[in-house]
């Protein structure tokens, strides 16, 4: 069998190309089933949900730091002032640098200020953060994004919690082409097949919360994404067959030319 | 531009015509709906879908699931002072009560959240009675301040006040904003508020549009039911909801609808709400607003609140007292009205846990808000 290719952020190596969300779930114990279910190498919290004074938190103490990647997300933040605020506080209190950088001003679909994100992220990257912004699908802004150093983009497949699968397909297309930084497509995947979806296009990896937390078997859903995931990027790394417009007629358009000239 | 403006275009005997119209189709047309519109909210709310309380139950767990999963956000009510110009009919603290009233201290307000604290609360709700003389502005700054090191969040339920009033509350600390109308019917409205400032149904509806205007994070509204038809003014308050989500579309908006309960004054509810209207309000509430928060105090008695917690409640109140001071700084003082789930927060946490849901302490930061440090 192969060796798949790792995923590399900021230097950092993982072998795991799906990050997991820590919202929503019943209890902290099928929260953390899940996680170890689901594979994932990186873990995010909201730093709205942990008190990060308190030594004992339920939700800090569940997540092993040696074996995660706690990776702390600013949701909830309306403008850029806010997140970096909140970025800032987690350091302070001792966590890595890195932030999922979130800018939600409308509490509804949670859709990313894409002004504000700009603006954080170049601020947060200045101050030596790992800066991962939550992004709409859109190509020139994940360039903008990748300009000023953001070490990912995250560019949503729906709004938050949708399941609705990869409604930015075509966007998400070019940003994968265009990108210099991984692709992390974040937000609205519903299902394990969006997953694997995501993956066969070139994703990166993926980040899952609600799909997972919100199943029936969460620790039976987190395995399937775990797999989805594999089986996207396997058949990515494996050339998957393409939607040729290229030289498939079996006599072709143009061999005339050819039996012209024998 | 405030929902005065928007509510004056409706009639209270068209909306409660239009629904008892409502046909067992119109029911499952409104089920079927990918969004809902305000007729499918009527027919949700109709006689005729009380033959459907399954699978409005079943739809409003979904959708609560997929937008809020298995949690439940906890906090507790803080009465701080209850003293009181009004005159409400249904209220414990009217002015015309002979009951023991208090406006607790700085320190005794402090000292009902430590115990607070101590349960594990870190969002809380501050009330008052209406009385800016016992409760002036300056008085609630002080209290916030002192609070905020102990607490992710901080709401008010507290007698209206002009925005710029409230600036000054979300500079210090405050997040959250409650007010209910408590009925919708303008006549009925009068009729209950005999006295005193709350008898402004206007400057009242458009409290939540100050508090929007300010910039509280949170904006929750609610009816008292049992005043008046809960079908109508359970339109009325979807219809306002709606309204304040769209126009104030960076603050999260809830609803209450608690149910009248017993209180000093001996006040009988002239329209009762039944356990079963009580779901099809809440199932209804939750298909027309998917993203609402929808609140469930302990007026409801534990069997009836372990019954709707899967059906779309998001915040629950656990071992409350409606008395200032009646957690741990006073004794003696007079609640609100009478407490129906007398459990503890602990025993609460438990039978939310028993449910399979996760009870949430903390869903906030102060650190968003970049409020004077005390």
């Amino acid at each position: 069998m192969t060796q798949l290719p790792p995923l590399i952020i900021a230097d950092r190596t993982f072998h795991s190309r799906l990050l997991v969300g820590t919202g929503k779930f019943a209890s902290t114990q099928i929260m953390q089933q899940a996680i170890a279910a689901s594979g994932a190498e990186i873990v995010t919290v909201a730093l709205r949900r942990v008190d990060l004074s308190d030594p004992q938190d339920n939700l800090m103490e569940a997540i092993d730091r040696n074996r995660y990647l706690f990776l702390p997300n600013t949701s909830g933040a309306r403008d850029a002032e806010e997140a970096m605020r909140l970025a800032r506080i987690a350091r302070a209190a001792g966590c890595d640098p890195w932030v999922k950088l979130e800018v939600t001003p409308d509490p509804h679909y949670l859709l990313p200020d894409p002004v504000e994100t700009l603006k954080a992220a170049e601020i947060l990257v200045k101050e030596g953060f790992k800066v991962l912004p939550y992004i709409n699908a859109d190509p020139v802004l994940a360039k903008r994004l990748e300009e000023v150093g953001t070490v990912t983009v995250m560019p949503l497949g729906a709004p938050i919690g949708s399941n609705r699968g990869l409604k930015t397909r075509d966007s998400i297309q070019i940003i994968i082409q265009q990108a210099q930084v991984p692709v992390v497509v974040d937000a609205g995947l519903g299902a394990p097949s969006h997953a694997a979806e995501a993956m066969e296009m070139g994703a990166d990896a993926v980040l899952i919360n609600t799909a997972i937390a919100t199943a029936g078997d969460p620790v039976g859903m987190a395995e399937a994404f775990r797999l989805g995931v594999e089986a996207g990027f396997k058949a990515y790394t494996a050339g998957l067959g393409r939607h040729s417009w290229e030289a498939e007629a079996s006599s072709p358009l143009t061999g005339f030319l050819r039996s012209n000239h024998a | 531009m405030s929902f005065w403006q928007k509510i004056i275009q409706y009639r209270w005997d068209r909306i409660h015509a239009a629904i008892c119209r409502k046909t067992a189709q119109d029911v499952r047309q409104a089920l079927q709906a990918p969004t809902r519109n305000f007729d499918d909210l009527l027919a949700l709310l109709s006689p005729a879908a009380a033959g459907f309380l399954e699978e409005m139950a079943l739809a409003a767990h979904g959708l609560t699931v997929q937008r809020f999963g298995r949690t439940i956000q906890m906090f507790a009510p803080v009465y701080i002072s209850s003293e009181c110009i009004n005159s409400c009919v249904y209220c414990g603290f009217n002015r015309h009560n002979q009951i023991s009233r208090a406006t607790l201290s700085v320190a005794e307000v402090e000292k009902e959240v430590m115990f607070l604290h101590g349960q594990g609360f870190r969002h809380v709700l501050l009330l008052t009675g209406e009385s800016p003389h016992h409760a002036p502005l300056d008085y609630l700054i002080r209290i916030a301040r002192k609070l905020q090191p102990l607490l992710a969040s901080i709401s008010v339920e507290i007698y209206p006040m002009a925005t710029d009033d409230y600036r000054r509350l979300i500079e210090n600390g405050v997040d959250g904003l409650t007010v209910y109308q408590e009925t919708y019917h303008l006549k009925r409205y009068a009729e209950v508020h005999p006295a005193g400032p709350k008898r402004n149904y206007r400057w009242r509806l458009e409290t939540p549009d100050r508090g929007g205007q300010a910039g509280f994070r949170r904006l929750n509204i609610g009816v008292l039911l049992g005043l008046s038809d809960w079908r109508v003014d359970g339109a009325f308050v979807g219809l306002h909801a709606a309204y304040l989500e769209r126009r104030y579309w960076q603050s999260h908006v809830s609803v209450s609808f608690p149910r009248l309960r017993p209180a000093a004054g001996g006040f009988q509810p002239q329209f009762p709400v039944k356990d079963a209207h009580m779901v099809q309000l809440m199932c209804a509430l939750r298909l027309w607003l998917p993203d609402a928060g929808l609140v469930l105090s302990t007026r409801e008695p534990a069997s009836l609140r372990e019954n709707l917690l899967p059906l779309g409640i998001t915040q629950m109140s656990a071992g409350s007292k409606t008395a200032p001071g009646g957690y741990a700084a006073k004794e003696n003082v007079e609640g609100q009205f009478e407490i129906s789930d007398l459990r503890s927060p602990q025993e609460v946490v438990r039978m939310i846990a028993a449910h399979g849901y996760e009870p949430v302490w903390k869903d906030w930061d102060a650190g968003f808000l970049n409020a004077v440090q005390p």
